[in-house]
């Protein structure tokens, strides 16, 4: 029988498209039907997931967020013009 | 005058209007990927110094700004697979490493995972939260952080990331692993627990 830290490794392989066996599949699915200590790790693994993309567009798409400061605008601008 | 929209052609005599522009929006693409201010700044310079470098390849193919930020996902990339060779972490795991602490010797669970409630996407509208989230990544070892953010954040297949960080796909697999479990476990601690016990 695989240990938790097994199928967690198998859980998280299959989150990056890594093919699992149809024998590690059903020891997966088994493992997780009984442990709830890794139905948990499952399910908490695909939110992190789910934060890295809000992460990512709630800075990329809100004009709330961070600015580039004037100095470090200014900088670059001085910089391209000198560069071009 | 109107600002240029964003699909015309580039000339090179208005490097001042691209930052006005596109700046701060790729300030915030990068700073979301390598959370530090200095670095992010350095990457948007070197994106607009790079484009400005190869004006010619532009031209219509796509709109300037996303002509502009694959040139930065490159520098992002590249800024990654620089820090990602900080094996350190990977080789001699410390004895806080998360893979390692969380389970005994026979591979069940040490540290038990805690329930995050029943709505814990609830989370992700709060920006406090996006800001625990941010400072967890920035925690974790370069290695694993370099791999989750190339990974979940930029999309990168694991064939990608093994060649960037120089690894083999078993390798690639522990990593990632490693970072999903030290990630949990972090905001467990930084948010779920302290938001539980609040309540």
């Amino acid at each position: 029988m695989l240990s938790c830290k097994e199928v967690t490794r198998l859980v998280s392989d299959s989150m990056d498209n890594s093919k699992l066996t149809i024998w590690q599949r059903m020891q997966v699915r088994l493992h997780l039907l009984m442990c709830s200590l890794c139905s948990r790790f499952r399910k908490q693994a695909e939110f992190l997931r789910l934060a890295a993309r809000k992460h990512t567009s709630a800075n990329e798409d809100s004009a709330k967020g961070p600015n580039l400061s004037e100095d470090a605008r200014e900088r670059i601008k001085k910089v391209l013009r000198s560069g071009s | 005058m109107d600002p240029q929209p964003a699909g015309s052609a580039v000339t090179a005599a208005d490097p001042d209007l691209w930052v006005d522009q596109h700046g701060d929006y790729l300030y915030r693409y990068a700073l979301a990927r390598v959370r530090e201010t200095a670095v992010a700044e350095d990457l948007v310079q070197e994106t607009f110094l790079a484009a400005l470098r190869g004006l010619e390849g532009f031209v219509g193919r796509s709109t300037e700004r996303t002509w502009l930020t694959s040139i930065l996902k490159r520098k992002i990339i590249d800024f990654f697979r620089r820090k990602g060779r900080n094996r350190t972490t990977q080789e001699a795991p410390a004895k806080g490493d998360a893979a390692k602490s969380d389970f005994d010797d026979a591979g069940w669970w040490r540290n038990l995972p805690a329930s995050w409630g029943n709505n814990p996407s609830a989370a992700l509208e709060e920006r406090e939260f996006l800001k625990a989230f941010q400072h967890c990544l920035g925690k974790m070892p370069d290695r694993l952080a370099a791999a989750f953010t190339l990974r979940e954040m930029e999309g990168l297949s694991t064939e990608e990331l093994t060649q960037h960080l120089e690894t083999t796909p078993g390798n690639m697999g522990v990593i990632l692993h490693r970072a999903r479990l030290a990630l949990r476990r972090c905001l467990e601690t930084n948010w779920f627990h302290a938001k539980i016990d609040e309540v």
